[in-house]
């Protein structure tokens, strides 16, 4: 906050002293042409760590809006890009979607976030009063779960200090919790990813789990090792500059 | 985190205030967090410190055990407001669906510092979702709460719908969903943990004609927290 007041008020002298240019030609005020506006950006840094036991997850999906928008709601439909992000790990559209809706900035991870490992990636953004970081990612080994945070208040960090945040787990409602071979597309049985059709309650909600072949469910490809509880994985945000 | 540290600055004053005297008015706001568990009746209620709706770890009142049982409120607000409790009854006009919320407006808490708040899971045998004598926080903002399920310890978890709400009746009233089976032959009989605990969850089969259980266990399962309380401080 102190920083960018003092980014403010910094940009208040410099349009003073443009106008003074402008007003008075006297060639012993010194005006550097090179003051004219400049883009400031503010970084941070995104750390997030995979908590699950056997749960790879997708490219991480990062955006930097207002607070108008939000990538989800509690009891509300997924969009087509969350439905993608869920059941694919594809966070492509859904990043479209947050650039459409006004977002400032999207950024995508380098690639899948294995269990027990963690990925660092920076973002930069625009200056404003009102930024907000959405961050979402699949469980792979599942029909639809994703993890996620959203309107994480980014000006409530200062220059250099790192806030901790743990991820909760998520279903899209997109597609039923089947866990049957062929449907689910991570590694533990490269399935099917997208499918249009949403054959499941249609609204997002905190996960119920995930049953398994070990646990009474004989059909399901998956096995112990998938299961999970929350959080699913720790969010260490850090602000750079 | 941030509530936590806002919490964490409200314990002192309240621990030294010894009554709270300032009526406090909010707004609470509930949230079923599930894909498929169906909240009966909630009671909100507002007391002072020396009163509980439950307590983890200890024995379920016959109050508490007819509203994790059966959901049947009308106990816990009688014997709660003979010791000056203030109650909102059912604000969701009956079951508060999965993934749905429902809204307190203008909970005028009088003197009572304390929240609490509980509703029986469907379909479980007697769990429900609960909140333990919150402080309520005399500073005006916004405050999140994320509540667990938890396990009367009153009845054994057989995951038999057959309508059974009345206490000491075995079974579970109903599967307000209607996508679960029926003819299961009983998971258990046995309540091992007979005072109020953390909910272990549903066990569940996909027979839909029968197996030990009449619940879905791909469906009716949840992870903690099953809800989200917001409360506005006005």
């Amino acid at each position: 906050m102190n920083f960018k007041k003092y980014l403010s008020i910094g940009f208040s002298v410099c349009s003073l002293v443009t106008l003074s240019a402008c007003s008075d030609n006297d060639s012993s005020n010194v005006v550097d042409d090179d003051l004219a506006p400049e883009i400031i950006t503010q970084s941070y840094e995104l750390t997030l760590s995979n908590l699950s036991s056997n749960q790879p997850l997708s490219p991480l999906a990062v955006a930097i809006h207002g607070s108008s928008y939000s990538a989800w709601s509690i009891g509300e439909a997924s969009s087509l890009g969350l439905e993608h992000l869920a059941e694919s790990g594809d966070g492509t559209i859904f990043l479209t979607e947050a650039t459409n809706a006004g977002a400032f900035t999207t950024a995508a991870g380098a690639g899948l976030i294995l269990p027990g490992a963690s990925e660092t990636l920076g973002v930069e953004t625009i200056v404003s009063d009102d930024l907000n970081l959405t961050v979402a990612t699949m469980f792979v080994n599942t029909n639809d779960a994703f993890i996620g945070r959203q309107g994480l208040k980014l000006a409530d960090l200062t220059l250099g200090e790192e806030m901790t945040f743990f991820l909760p787990i998520y279903d899209a409602g997109t597609e039923a919790n089947s866990e049957l071979a062929g449907t689910i597309p991570g590694p533990a049985d490269g399935g099917e990813g997208f499918n249009a059709v949403r054959d499941d309650v249609n609204v997002v909600s905190r996960h119920p789990g995930v049953v398994t072949n070990e646990d009474g469910y004989a059909d399901s490809i998956l096995d112990s090792s998938h299961r999970f509880d929350a959080p699913g994985a720790k969010l260490v945000l850090k602000r750079t500059q | 985190m941030k509530i936590n540290s806002k919490l964490a600055a409200t314990t002192l004053p309240l621990l030294l205030a010894s009554t709270i005297t300032s009526a406090q008015t909010v707004d609470v706001k509930i949230s079923n967090l599930t894909q498929a568990m169906f909240f009966t009746p909630l009671l909100v209620s507002a007391h002072d410190d020396s009163q509980h709706l439950f307590e983890s770890g200890a024995v379920a009142t016959a109050e508490l055990t007819a509203m994790a049982e059966g959901g049947d409120i009308s106990g816990l607000v009688t014997s709660s407001e003979a010791l000056g409790a203030l109650s909102v009854e059912n604000p969701a006009s009956g079951l508060l669906a999965p993934s749905t919320a429902t809204m307190v407006s203008d909970f005028n808490t009088g003197t009572n510092g304390f929240l609490s708040i509980t509703a029986m899971l469907l379909p479980t045998n007697d769990g429900f979702v609960g909140l333990d004598s919150w402080a309520i926080p005399e500073e005006v903002g916004t405050y999140t709460i994320f509540l667990n399920a938890y396990d009367a310890g009153t009845e054994a978890n057989d995951e038999i719908v057959n309508g059974g709400d009345a206490v000491g009746v075995p079974g579970i009233p109903a599967n307000p969903g209607g996508n679960g089976g029926t003819n299961g032959t009983g998971v258990t009989t046995n309540e091992s943990n007979q005072n109020i605990h953390i909910h272990r969850g549903n066990i569940g089969d996909t027979d839909a004609a029968g197996g030990v259980s009449d619940v879905d266990s791909r469906i009716h399962r949840w992870l903690n927290p099953v809800a989200k309380v917001v409360v506005t401080v006005k």
